[in-house]
This record gives structure tokens, C-alpha cells and sequence, in this order.
């Protein structure tokens, strides 16, 4: 639906590819531009109009960051450059302060790389020890699971809401109500899930929250922090400089500006927090509902036809997302990958960033399909076309 | 070379691959060849001995292209001397980035005299034979 409004779609081409990037609509396209036609000024300067107007549009998106993800203040916002940069800095700015040796991290095999690495590197830091909850054999995150790995040592559960390979959509709500029974943080790696269904920080009472413009019809390069206002004081700056001091005479006089600016160092990135500020618009006139029901759809309909083609091998068929993962028997991922794009048909190859799985999944690597609400059923009609003939594959993967 | 043939050649060694096993003996060297933007990973091992290629084995997952180029590379090489070996490479790199290059020496390699046409697989053909060129300019060197 909606496909008009997304000028990359005149191309002839099928893309599949959402869960690595959105394509954008217009209207975001244009707010970008109006701003750099027509008030390209810095923030937080606000001498004169224009620079006064990027500060209204600037923390306009904050106010609509909140409402997209029912956060309680603005102040519990923070702009980023993206999931990744967001998972750092909950990392660096706060837990490194906290974990002390011999605490635990709770995480999966299943997490994206942004959400392993800046744990593995705080481990070795602080000498905290990274566990890893066992998945079911749908490879899915279950509460029992996460029951039977927490101990006394438990500090915190980083889990993605839903995860970039198997797609599954993960209890957070419960999982995060029994770790604070436990006195546990919780940290969500929301790059896969905010762009796809309704969040809501307040009822699922998360503490921190991770994720990306750029999967949501948004810019690249701008993301989103948000954590709980009493935690946020105690997340330290990892930058320090322009636009986050009120002053600083010497190394032990530096007076730092509250929450969020004091962890938005430096120029942010304008026109792209102004451009999410758009695509959230967007989302929102369509409504992510329909957007989480469209897809639910469009997922069944593809794994229906899917199923029925003997030499396709499904990762994830019980998954509920838009993310469907596979492989042709006997086939390299790539090869088909590079097969589907002489037809214009863009797909995932590899290991989506996810080495850990391999452990699980026992391989290494799959095809993945990622929908999105402007995909249709005869786009998923001309892939399945293409995936029948496994003769047709051989023949033209090279 | 024809495309139906070169295509049948690139295809036969992706299925049925040859030297691909594990190897256990310290005499050979042993490479790793990965490609970072993609998911290729080969382990390739060889085996001088007096400036004579004796052996060359690999293991490892890999697209199609990179397979059979792998494959490809090992048969050719097997038997030459470090020198020949090195001529070989290079005229293999020449005729994937467009230069002159002699077609007598590469034999069954020519499969890939239209690889230079998809840009994103060049890196999958010449996979192979980066660690290894590193591996015999050394040997020459010493």
C-alpha cells in the first residue's frame, strides 16, 4: 500500500531488503530539503528566526519520538546517529559505571552485533561475564528461559524485540516485569521492532530503548536513545563539547546542561531529526496497526507458497514478523542473491550481522526477506516464481 | 572461451570441487582467505618444496563463483614452480581487471573472461588467489 508515495519504487525493482534499510517517502525527502533550502541554521542558537525555527522543528521530533513510543517526557529522548550509537552509550554512558566483576549480562546468540560487541568489550572491562539465555527450538526467547538464566548476579537482559534474522517477536513486557521483580535492567534493541508495531515504553516499563531512522522511512545516520528519566541522570556524556556545557573554566569546573542535551555533543544531525520527525508523521497517519496487520499478511502469504517448494528450506517458519530466512538446498545464499538481482529482486544475503548464530541455526548463512507495508502480494508472486525452478537458479547464478 | 562452456566448467567445479579436503601436516602453509563484504571463508593449504608447488588443499564455505575459482586455481597451480606460479596469478588478475593478459597460460581458468562484466563478483573470482600470490612472493623473496 501507499506505494506512490515512494519515488524509488518508479524504479523497476522488487526491494525485500527493509530489515537492512527503508526506502522513503517524499514527504521526508522534501523535509530535508526544505531545510536545507530554507532554514539551514544550526539548534540550540536561537538569536535569530530561522535559527529559531530549526529549534522548534528539531525538538518538535522529540515530542514526536515520545508519543510514537509512549515515553513519559520528552527529556527521556535522545538523538543519536543510530541503534548502534544508542546501544553504546546506554553501554559506555551507564553500565560501565555500574558492572562490577563477577555481574552478569544476560543476551542471546541470536542478537545483532551491535548488541553483543559493546557488551563483550564492557566484560572485559569491568570483568563482568557475558550469558547467554537458551532459545527454544524455534529458536525463540521464551520467560521460562529467561527465569532459568537469571541469578543473583544478574545486572542486565539485552534483548533486540525482535531479532534481524529469525524475526521472532520476543515477550518484552513479561520478561521485563519478572527482571525487576529482580531489581534487573532491561535494554531493547528496537531496530527491527519500532518501525513494525506499536511500542509502548511506559507499559512495557523497558529501561532503555535503541533505534534507527533510517529503518523507518527516516534519514540514515540518526537514531534514537530512550531511557527512563531517573536513569538518564546517571548516564555519564561518552562526548563532551559543543552545545552540551553551560560552562568550563578548568578540568575540575565543567558544568554540564541537563538531560537530553548534555548527551547531544556537537552539531546533531538537523536535517536528518527533523526528517524522522516527518517520517514518524507518516507512520503515524497510516498507523502502525495496520501497518503490523499488512504485514502479518503478506508474511503468510509468502511462507504459503514458500512452504510448497521442496528445495527451499525455511529458518524461521513459525516467526511472526516480516522477516522470512531461508535457503535453496544446496545452493550458496549469495548465488541465489546474486541470481534474484538480475531480475531487480533485492534480497539479504550472509550472515546479517549475527555471527553468534551460526551456533544455533548450524549455518552460517541464509537468504532473508524482509517486508515492509509497500510491499504486495504479486512482488512476493514473482519471487516465488523465480525460487520454483531450482534448474533455472543453477543456470543463472553465474 | 564460449559463455555455455565456460558457465558448464565454473558450475562442475562449484558441484564437484577438486582438492577440497582438510589437511593435518605441518609442511603445508596454511592461508585464509576471506572476502569482507560478503560471507566467502576459505582456508587454503600448500605445499612448497624446492620451488615446486607439490600440493595445495582447501576447506570452507563459499558462493559459487569463488568455489569453483578456487578450484580452478588449485588445478592449474599443482605442478608449477613458484615462478610459473606467480605468472599464472598475475595473468589471471590482468584478464579480471580488463588488461592484456596471455591466454595460453590460464587454460581452463578463461571461465572467467566475463567476470569483469559483474562488478560484485570480481572479488569472488580473485578470492582465491589473493593469500596465495602473498604466500609465493615471499617464498621468491627469500
Amino acid at each position: 500500500m501507499h506505494r506512490e508515495d515512494f519515488p524509488m519504487l518508479n524504479q523497476d525493482i522488487i526491494y525485500l531488503d527493509n530489515g537492512a534499510t527503508s526506502l522513503k517517502p517524499k514527504s521526508v525527502i522534501a523535509k530535508q530539503v526544505d531545510y536545507y533550502e530554507n532554514y539551514s541554521a544550526n539548534a540550540h542558537r536561537g538569536d535569530y528566526d530561522i535559527s529559531y525555527k530549526v529549534d522548534l522543528e528539531y525538538e518538535n521530533t522529540r515530542d514526536l519520538v515520545r508519543d510514537f513510543i509512549g515515553a513519559k517526557r520528552k527529556e527521556e529522548i535522545v538523538f543519536t546517529s543510530g541503534t548502534t550509537d544508542s546501544l553504546n552509550l546506554i553501554v559506555n554512558g551507564f553500565f560501565a559505571n555500574l558492572l562490577e566483576a563477577g555481574d552478569e549480562i544476560l543476551i542471546t546468540k541470536m542478537e545483532h552485533a551491535s548488541n553483543v560487541m559493546p557488551w563483550f568489550r564492557i566484560a572485559g572491562e569491568t570483568g563482568a561475564v557475558i550469558k547467554y539465555i537458551p532459545l527454544d527450538d524455534n529458536y525463540f526467547v521464551t520467560l521460562e528461559n529467561v527465569k532459568a538464566s537469571i541469578t543473583p548476579k544478574t545486572k542486565v537482559i539485552s534483548l533486540a524485540e525482535i531479532t534481524n534474522v529469525v524475526g521472532d517477536i520476543r515477550p518484552i513486557k513479561e520478561i521485563t516485569k519478572y527482571a525487576h521483580e529482580k531489581d534487573i535492567f532491561v535494554v531493547v534493541d528496537g531496530a527491527q521492532s519500532v518501525p513494525h508495531k506499536k511500542i509502548n515504553v511506559t507499559d512495557s516499563d523497558i529501561d532503555f530503548l535503541a533505534f534507527s531512522a533510517h529503518k523507518m522511512l527516516g534519514p540514515t545516520g540518526v537514531g534514537v536513545m530512550y531511557a527512563k528519566y531517573e536513569l538518564m541522570q546517571n548516564i555519564e556524556p561518552v562526548n563532551l563539547g559543543g552545545g552540551m556545557n553551560e560552562s568550563f573554566d578548568s578540568p575540575e569546573k565543567m558544568v554540564l546542561k541537563e538531560v537530553p542535551t548534555r548527551l547531544e555533543a556537537g552539531t546533531p544531525n538537523i536535517a536528518g531529526v527533523i526528517g524522522l520527525g516527518e517520517a514518524i508523521k507518516y507512520l503515524n497517519k497510516i498507523g502502525m496497526e495496520n501497518i503490523e496487520k499488512y504485514e502479518k499478511n503478506l508474511r503468510n502469504y509468502f511462507i504459503e507458497k514458500l512452504v510448497s517448494i521442496p528445495h527451499i528450506d525455511i529458518l524461521n517458519l513459525e516467526s511472526d514478523s516480516g522477516i522470512v530466512a531461508f535457503n535453496v538446498d544446496g545452493i550458496f545464499a549469495e548465488d541465489v542473491a546474486y541470481y534474484l538481482n538480475k531480475y531487480n529482486i533485492c534480497v539479504r544475503a550472509g550472515n546479517h550481522c549475527a555471527k553468534l548464530t551460526k551456533d544455533i541455526l548450524g549455518v552460517t548463512n541464509s537468504i532473508r526477506v524482509s517486508l515492509y507495508f509497500y510491499n504486495t502480494e504479486s512482488e512476493i508472486d514473482n519471487l516465488i516464481e523465480l525460487l520454483k525452478d531450482k534448474d533455472k537458479i543453477m543456470k543463472e547464478m553465474i | 572461451m564460449d559463455k555455455e562452456i565456460g558457465r558448464e566448467i565454473i558450475l562442475e567445479h562449484f558441484q564437484h570441487p577438486l582438492n577440497k579436503e582438510e589437511i593435518h601436516d605441518d609442511r603445508y602453509i596454511k592461508i585464509n582467505s576471506r572476502n569482507p563484504n560478503c560471507i566467502d571463508n576459505l582456508d587454503i593449504a600448500i605445499l612448497i618444496e624446492d620451488s615446486t608447488i607439490k600440493d595445495i588443499k582447501f576447506m570452507g564455505e563459499a558462493c559459487a563463483i569463488s568455489t569453483s575459482s578456487t578450484s580452478i586455481m588449485i588445478k592449474n597451480l599443482i605442478g608449477k614452480s613458484v615462478k610459473e606460479a606467480i605468472n599464472y596469478i598475475n595473468n589471471f588478475y590482468h584478464m579480471v581487471n580488463e588488461e592484456e593478459y596471455d591466454e595460453k597460460v590460464l587454460n581452463e581458468a578463461l571461465c572467467f573472461q566475463d567476470i569483469y562484466k559483474q562488478n560484485n563478483r570480481k572479488s569472488c573470482a580473485l578470492l582465491p588467489y589473493r593469500g596465495i600470490l602473498k604466500v609465493l612472493e615471499e617464498y621468491e623473496s627469500k
